[in-house]
Order: structure tokens, then sequence, then C-alpha cells
């Protein structure tokens, strides 16, 4: 396979991956849709009990690592590769900053006794956040990877194709909380 | 005998040429990137399945021979049902004709020297592995809940629903990135001047199958997760106690469990496209209708889930929509149907084991079918569902149908994967048994469900015991056609005649290599002028 093919190969590899991810979460948001025009009630006070304060904070520590990702990935267009591991190790920094508030919060919801079996909300509200946890995890394990190899000189201008790849699945997972924050936390 | 010659020519030293098998030993299997020995594993997984499962099916055949009688327990009963149900459908009917011939023969028919992304295909192919062990693990305490799962009873049976979640979610995982490989395959890597419309139709199909796999499984995927997290955390979506309902999960999994069916149906339709043609020595009939139904099925199979729930209590205008959508798949599958029939029309027919297999998929999956309506029928459902008409349907689709595809296929590209013929002395006994048999087992069923028989019961009112035996009958008669079958191919494998590179005289790219092909496919990567279909027609 020559090199072009092989990175509209990838590129096309990744949209349908993600769009197997969008159907996954799909699962999740047609429940939420179907369960909260069950029980408005269970969901107006569900939302109370949620810090949006922290929420708040988590949606600009996650905008601002996609952020990071589309300079890194400028920056090895470029054949940066020191700035694309700069950039790299603060969206990993920013994701782990993300996780450790998701932490706080589930800390903060266990001592008050809500539990994903609490009620509907709360199955919702654990199973959204965690799934979308979890992904954020193996974005940093991904994005880990890539690091490294940037460090092993694998990237340059001409061929940094997984560095894209990671990237656009690094956004998927910011734009899920993007719709998790609002649908969680803000709306009443 | 001691072979002289090969693919025409003589042998040096000899021993034939063994392509692609060159290599020996379990790492040169278990490490390789070969699509071909990829798609050979997954053969011998998915049919060592095949042969287990119809083992469970022989047992439950003997137990309903005897109604009143203690043959085992009804608990083992269950069991047994559940097993031939889950090992049928998830380690067998789904990925044995994609991930085993697809894998095999999608990159050869295109022209091109593998998949994509080779790495993802054998990670693919360890996952499902992965995903058969967990599940095997999970049946350490038998399981009880059916091949369906239904909430709220898998929720709470004390069987190891959960462990079970995890494999299928593996094996769902195993199916999305073969779907997401032969997407990304089928796109970008078709040899030169092979447009869309000079594809083989078996890649049309595979093309409508990866969608779907690709779109469908991730559903499946997170049901079973909420499933097992509703046994470990308590999590409610299923729960009527906190607000869940046990419906919403029967929703999810016909959300991609009916469009899996067309997983199942999809390449069986496109190997007998390849076949009927060939052995009909006429250009395919339709060409164009054939290759756009298969994208219709696989777009319409997405709306149609619901009526696996008409009697859940769901409001009239929903289901007289889900049954109208239901009987617009059978435009598209009809088009085929027509069309096969169209090609064989004056054309110059013989009658080789894969003909024989195509033929008998036409004619089963056709009562198939049209019994698919009478279930897509409204009235005609309530009176039918949870009977054994049910039961006869979905075996005249998934084994007529699929089953009988993937027959057709290996008995067609045997010669291509092993460089050897099959036996048609052995091989047309064989075929007239398993046609025989099938029937004589299913189509008793038919007239069970009609009589009132319900499904899934280890015992039924003694009225129902003679149509009973003919069909416990019928699946011995079977049976032994499957075994003469698999003796077949055991004989072909070390003592068949050697294949010649193009032993039907097939048009499409995979007979042009030899047989068995080299590791990389091609010498030379062929161009594409005409397509695969220019057969001379009636000799006049």
């Amino acid at each position: 396979m020559d090199p072009a093919t092989a990175r509209e190969a990838a590129t096309l590899g990744i949209w349908t991956f993600l769009a197997t991810e969008v159907l996954l979460f799909g699962g999740l948001f047609t429940s939420y849709i179907i369960y909260r025009i069950k029980y408005p009630q269970i969901f107006y006070e569900g939302h109370l009990k949620l810090d949006h304060v922290l929420g708040a904070i988590n949606t600009v520590v996650l905008i601002g690592s996609s952020l990071t990702v589309a300079l890194g990935i400028a920056a090895i267009r470029k054949g940066k590769v020191g700035l694309l591991r700069l950039y790299l190790f603060l969206t990993l920094l920013l994701a782990g900053t993300f996780l450790g508030i998701k932490y706080v919060e589930y800390t903060e919801k266990f001592s008050h006794g809500l539990y994903p079996d609490t009620d509907i909300f709360f199955s919702l509200y654990f199973m959204l956040t965690g799934l979308h946890g979890l992904h954020v995890l193996a974005g940093m394990v991904l994005l880990g990877a890539v690091l490294f190899l940037a460090g092993r000189g694998r990237y340059s201008e001409s061929y940094h194709t997984p560095v894209e790849i990671s990237g656009l699945y690094w956004h998927f997972v910011d734009l899920v909380w993007i719709y998790l924050f609002p649908l969680l936390y803000l709306l009443g | 005998m001691r072979e002289t010659t090969w693919n025409g020519e003589p042998l040096k030293n000899g021993d034939p040429p063994r392509g692609y098998l060159e290599a020996k030993g379990f790492w040169a299997w278990a490490y390789t990137l070969d699509h071909k020995r990829i798609g050979v594993m997954y053969l011998y997984t998915t049919l060592f399945f095949f042969l287990a499962g119809g083992v469970f099916a022989l047992l439950i055949r003997i137990k309903l021979m005897f109604p009143g009688q203690h043959i085992f327990t009804n608990q083992t009963y269950n069991v047994l049902f559940t097993m031939h149900g889950a090992l049928m459908i998830f380690l067998f009917v789904i990925p044995a004709i994609p991930s085993g011939l697809g894998n095999f023969f999608i990159p050869l028919q295109i022209g091109a020297r593998d998949v994509a992304f080779p790495r993802i295909n054998l990670m693919s192919y360890w996952v499902f592995v992965a995903g058969i062990v967990v599940i095997l693990f999970s049946l350490v305490r038998p399981m009880d809940t059916g091949w369906t799962f239904y909430t709220p009873y898998s929720a709470r049976t004390a069987a190891d629903v959960t462990t079970l979640s995890f494999g299928i979610f593996l094996i769902g995982m195993s199916s999305i990135l073969t779907g997401l490989n032969f997407l990304v395959t089928i796109h970008k890597l078709r040899a030169p001047g092979m447009t869309w419309h000079r594809m083989p139709l078996f890649i049309w199909s595979m093309y409508a199958t990866s969608i779907i796999q690709v779109l469908a499984t991730p559903v499946v995927g997170i049901t079973f997760l909420l499933l097992a997290m509703e046994r470990v955390l308590g999590v409610g979506f299923f729960d009527p106690a906190k607000g869940g309902d046990p419906i919403l999960f029967q929703h999810f999994f016909w959300f991609y469990s009916h469009p899996v069916v067309y997983v199942m149906i999809l390449p069986a339709m496109g190997i007998i496209s390849e076949i009927v043609p060939a052995f009909s020595r006429k250009p395919i009939f339709g060409y164009k209708a054939i290759a756009y139904s298969s994208m219709a099925i696989a777009v319409f199979g997405f709306f149609v889930w619901g009526h696996h729930m008409f009697v859940t209590g769901m409001s009239g205008t929903a289901a007289i929509l889900f049954s109208l959508l239901t009987y617009s798949v059978a435009i598209p599958t009809a088009i085929k149907v027509f069309n096969w029939i169209a090609t064989m029309y004056r054309g110059s027919i013989t009658f080789e084991s894969p003909m024989l297999y195509a033929l008998t998929f036409i004619f089963l999956f056709v009562i198939g079918g049209l019994t698919g309506m009478y279930l897509g029928a409204l009235g005609a459902d309530i009176h039918v569902h949870d009977t054994y008409f049910i039961v006869a349907h979905f075996h005249y689709t998934m084994v007529g149908g699929t089953v009988m595809g993937l027959l057709a296929g290996l008995h067609y590209w045997f010669p291509k994967m092993t460089g050897r013929m099959l036996s048609e002395k052995m091989g047309r006994p064989a075929w007239l048994l398993i046609f025989i048999g099938f029937n004589v087992t299913f189509f008793t069923q038919f007239i069970l469900g009609f009589e009132g028989m319900p499904r899934r019961y280890a015992e039924y009112p003694a009225q129902y015991q003679a149509l009973n035996i003919l069909s416990t009958v019928g699946s011995w008669i079977l049976a032994t056609g499957i075994l003469i079958m698999f003796a077949n191919f055991v004989r072909g494998l070390f003592r068949g005649a050697l294949a010649p590179p193009n032993p039907w005289k097939a048009l499409s790219l995979e007979w042009e290599t030899g047989s068995p092909p080299a590791t990389e496919n091609f010498e030379e990567i062929p161009t594409v002028t005409d397509w695969p279909y220019g057969y001379a027609g009636r000799q006049t």
C-alpha cells in the first residue's frame, strides 16, 4: 500500500470507528430521552444535586485539551516534533485534571449516599460519565503512546497519521462531554 | 497416487507448491497478518461451534421425542436450548461467512494483496477468541436464559450473565473491527480499473454487511454493558422498581439483533450471486438490481426491529409502521431471487455440489422469507407467535439460507483455499441427505406451530408427539448428511485431487491466481477492464 492510500485508509477507518462510538453512546442518550420524558421530576431533582461549578470547570479543561491537541497537530505538520511533545504533554495533564475533578465529584456523590442504583437519574449519570471517563482514560493511553513514539522520532512533517487519528479520537471524547454537561448538569 | 502436474505444469520435486500454506507451526498461524490464514482460522473456529451447537440441537430433539419421560431434567433442557441458540448465533452464524470466507476472498476478489489493516484483522481474531474463552468461562454455571437474555430474568438468574455479557461485548468488538476493516478495504484497495459496478456481487453484499456490523453492533455492546451493570451496580435501566423498563432491553436487543440477521443472510446471498452465473454459464441478470438491493436490505433492516415485539403492548400505530416496513424488506429480497432465476433461464446449468447448495438456498430461503411475511402480518403473528412456526421460520432462513449459502461457498472455494478438489461422489449424497433431513426436521415444525405447539418448553401435550418424532428422525438424517460432508472435507484436505487455478471456469479475480494462492495473492496486481460475469451465454 502506498503512503497516500495508507493515509486515506486510516482516515476513513477512524471516522468509521467514531461512528460506532456514536452508536455506543447512542443507546445511553436514547435512554436519557425516554426516561427524561417519563420522569421530569426525578431529573429536575437529580440535576440540583450535581455540582455545576465543577462540571463547568471540567468543560473548560476538556475544551482546553482539545485545543492543545489541535496545536500539536499543527506543530507536527510543520515538522516541529519538540512542540508536538510539549502540546501532547499538556493534553495529558489536562486530561488527568479532568479525571481528578471527576474523582472529587464521584466521592462527593457517594458521601451523600448517591449511587448508581439510587434512581434512574443517577443510573444515567454514572453510566454516562463513567463510560465517558473510560474513554478519557483510553484517549490518555493513546496520546501517551503517541507522545512516547514522538520521542523516538517516529513522526515528521511528511508522516504523522497516528497523531492526527489520535487527535480525532480525542476531539470525539471532548464532544461527548460537551453534550453530557448541559444534559446532566444544566437542564432543569 | 503421487501427482505429477500442478496448475497444468509438471512438478519438479514431487510436491505441489503450497502457496500461502507453506509456513508451518503454531506461531506461523497465531502471528500471521495474512488475511487468508486469518480467514481459515475463523472458519475452523466457527465450524467447531457449528458442530458443538449441532450436538446440543440433537439432544434437544431427543428430549422432544418423548414427552413426559425423564430423559434429562427440564432445567437441563433450558440450558441445552440456550447453549444451542447462543453458540450457533454468536459464534457460528454471524461470524462464519463474513469473518471466514469474507476475510479470505474480499482481497482476492478486488485484486488486493491484503485487507487495509492486517494488524487490526489479526487483533479482531484474537479478540474473538478471547470472547469465546470468557463466554465458555461464564458457562461454568449453566446458562438458562435463552439466547435473547431478556430482562428481568437475565438480571436475576443465578447463571453468570455478567461474565457472559463481557464475552459478548468482546465478540461484538471483533465483529466491528472486521466490518470496519472490510469497509475501508473495499473503498480504498480495489485493483486499478475495478469501478464500483465492476465489483463481484459478493463484494457488494459484504459491503452492505459491513455497514450493518459497524452501525448495529455498538448498540448490543451498550445493551449487554447495561445488563451487566444492572447485575453489578444495580443501575435501573431495565428494572421497573427503579423506574426502568424491561421492554427497553428488548428494543435495544432487537435494534441490533434484527439488522444482524442481514449480517447473516447478505453474505450468503453474495455467494449465491457468484455461483449461479458460474454454473449457468450465463451473465448475471440484473447486476445493479442485485447490488443495490443488498444496500436496500441493509438500510431497511434498521427500521423493522419492532416486529419481534408485536405482543409486548406497543401502540397500534407503531405496530402498523413496523409491519409495513417489514413488508418492504421483502421487495429487495424478492428482486434478488427473481434475478437469480432469470440468470438460470436458458443457461447451461451443471449440478456440481456448489450449485446444488446454491439452488437449495434459493428454494429454502423463499420458504423462510415468505413465512416471514406471515409473521410480519399483525393478525397472523399474534396467532403463531412463540410457537414452533417461528422456530421453523428462522431455521429456514438461518439454516436454509445462511448455512446453505456457507456450504455452497465452502464447496465452491474449497479448491482455491486448499489447492485440492472435493469428491463429488461424496458431496452429492451428503447434499441429498442434508436437503431431505433439513426439510423433514423443520417443515414438520411449521405444521406443529400452526397447530399451536408453543416453543421453548421441555414438555408438550401428547397430541403433538407424532410430528415431533418425525422432526427428530429428520434431525438424524440431517446430522448424517453433515457428517458425510465433513468427512468429504477431511478427505479432500489430505487426499483430494490437486485443484487447477480455476476448476469452475469462473471469471472473478480469485480464480486468476494459483490454488492455493501465494501469500501476496497476485504476482502482479491485475488491471480490471470488465465486470466478472461475462460468461458466454447459451451455446447454440
